[in-house]
């Protein structure tokens, strides 16, 4: 029981976080399948941003248990930094090295990390660029690159370390509206390729398009959990029908 | 007749002599400061408790206190103690631990402006802290503290003309030689000021080509993003 035996890809369990008296997460758990795409959406402050911290210890929870595969990454001897590039994490505001080129933005994961030799890293790097179109732009540096440029150069340099999971935090969130586009088409094809994703977003057309659940979360639990048009359909909970009326209203249904 | 008033070109030589002296000093001190003001920023940002402490004292005591009376404390001082340094070695000692402390601040400014967005997305690809500092945070830092760390050089330079109190024959201490054997203070002392200028614009010039060679888009102190 107190394991992941059953082999999930991702497994967690009952995680808790605080900052200072407000209880951001309160008992969250939930599992992903390989290949796995789910939605977590919730107004701000419910702890989605945390949560996805906490599943690859940028945060650490202060109670609970994360499990990638058999390993768990909350364990108290766990090889954090080894888990951890074994899992992409796609930033709202990109963080990109400011220093380096594209190309050298995604290769230096696998170069310096995996220690994967130069040229290899290389073939790789350009590899990952090619799958977000951006192979053109590898000598491109960040600030030369627009918004939705940068983000996917950013997922780029996730995929670079053939991630089993990819978490996204409001990846499109800090684009302009005529850049979205761009990014989700990419988010799109990698779900459709079989990647697992793990993605805090409103857009409830990728949702809708990818998404084999979506994950309600309210004041620091998970409210309900189920696919997207059964969630539409036929919400269980009286806030879930609400918010979904509310975001659409704002995001459009527009694919 | 004592009425030449043109330099003597005869001084030159002794003069140059001195001049490397002086260079060599400055040099050896920052270089030296270079490395322990590294390590101290690296303290200040990272560390907590009393790591972080020690450092931070440490700042201030070489800040808050004259750098001759560092020199005095350090060549006439430490002998009662034991420690004793030739001339030229004590000003490089002293030099180094008062630049240490001021390139420090520096450094520390430099390593805070590198936007903490990078640090998170570094740690999220496996990199350990000590990565993370070296591939992400140093590479920007150290392009974004030459401007401050040039005028850190410019005045180390300047102030090294303090040794000759101790006795070194650098420039300063050479030029004093000459004129009160002479008696062309004057004509002496500006050919002197005109050395110490003559290196410092050699140097403004050689960092400020360093620092547009190393250049990247973006990267800046002030314009930073997000």
């Amino acid at each position: 029981m107190n394991s992941n035996s059953a082999a999930h890809l991702l497994k967690v369990e009952d995680v808790h976080k605080r900052y200072g008296r407000e209880e951001v997460l309160r008992g969250v758990s939930f599992t992903m399948e390989r290949a796995d795409t789910k939605v977590i959406i919730g107004a701000s402050g419910t702890g989605k941003s945390t949560l996805l911290r906490c599943i690859n210890k940028l945060t650490d929870p202060d109670q609970g248990r994360v499990w990638l595969e058999d390993q768990e990454i909350t364990g108290r001897r766990a090889p954090v930094n080894n888990i951890r590039s074994q899992m992409g994490f796609v930033f709202q505001d990109f963080n990109l090295f400011t220093h380096l080129p594209a190309l050298d933005n995604v290769r230096i994961g696998p170069q310096r990390v995996k220690g994967i030799r130069r040229r290899e890293a290389t073939a790789v790097a350009q590899e990952a660029l090619a799958t977000v179109g951006l192979k053109e732009k590898a000598q491109s540096y960040p600030a030369q690159l627009s918004g939705g440029q940068q983000q996917r150069v950013a997922i780029a340099r996730a995929l670079a370390m053939s991630p089993k999971l990819m978490l996204f935090d409001e990846p499109t969130s800090a684009l302009d509206p005529e850049l979205i586009g761009e990014v989700l088409e990419v988010m799109i094809k990698l779900a459709k390729e079989g990647m697992t994703m793990l993605v805090v977003s409103h857009e409830m057309g990728f949702a809708r398009t990818v998404a084999d659940e979506i994950i309600f979360m309210e004041g620091g639990v998970i409210l309900e959990q189920a696919p997207p048009e059964s969630m539409f359909r036929n919400p269980q909970h009286k806030r879930t029908g609400e918010f979904l009326r509310k975001i659409s209203d704002l995001y459009g249904e527009s694919e | 007749m004592d009425m030449q008033l043109v330099f003597d070109w005869a001084w030159l030589p002794r003069l140059s002599e001195g001049l490397i002296v002086t260079m060599q000093l400055t040099g050896a001190c920052l270089a030296g400061g270079a490395a322990l003001g590294l390590l101290l920023s690296l303290a200040r940002v990272y560390t907590r408790g009393p790591v972080y402490w020690l450092a931070s004292a440490y700042v201030q005591f070489f800040r808050g206190t004259p750098l001759l009376v560092q020199l005095m404390i350090i060549h006439f001082g430490l002998p009662t103690v034991g420690i004793r340094f030739e001339p030229f070695i004590s000003g490089v000692v002293a030099m180094g631990l008062n630049t240490a402390a001021y390139q420090a601040e520096y450094f520390r400014g430099a390593i805070q402006s590198v936007r903490s967005g990078q640090t998170l997305a570094a740690r999220s690809l496996g990199m350990s802290p000590i990565q993370t500092v070296r591939y992400i945070v140093l590479p920007q830092a150290l392009r974004l503290v030459i401007p401050p760390w040039s005028n850190e050089l410019v005045y180390m330079l300047k102030y090294s003309s303090i040794v000759y109190m101790i006795g070194v024959s650098d420039l300063m201490g050479v030029g004093r030689t000459i004129s009160a054997r002479s008696f062309r203070f004057l004509e002496l002392f500006i050919v002197v000021a005109m050395m110490y200028l003559a290196v410092v614009l050699i140097l403004t010039f050689a960092l400020r080509w360093l620092e547009r060679r190393v250049h990247v888009p973006g990267l800046t102190t002030t314009g930073r993003r997000g």
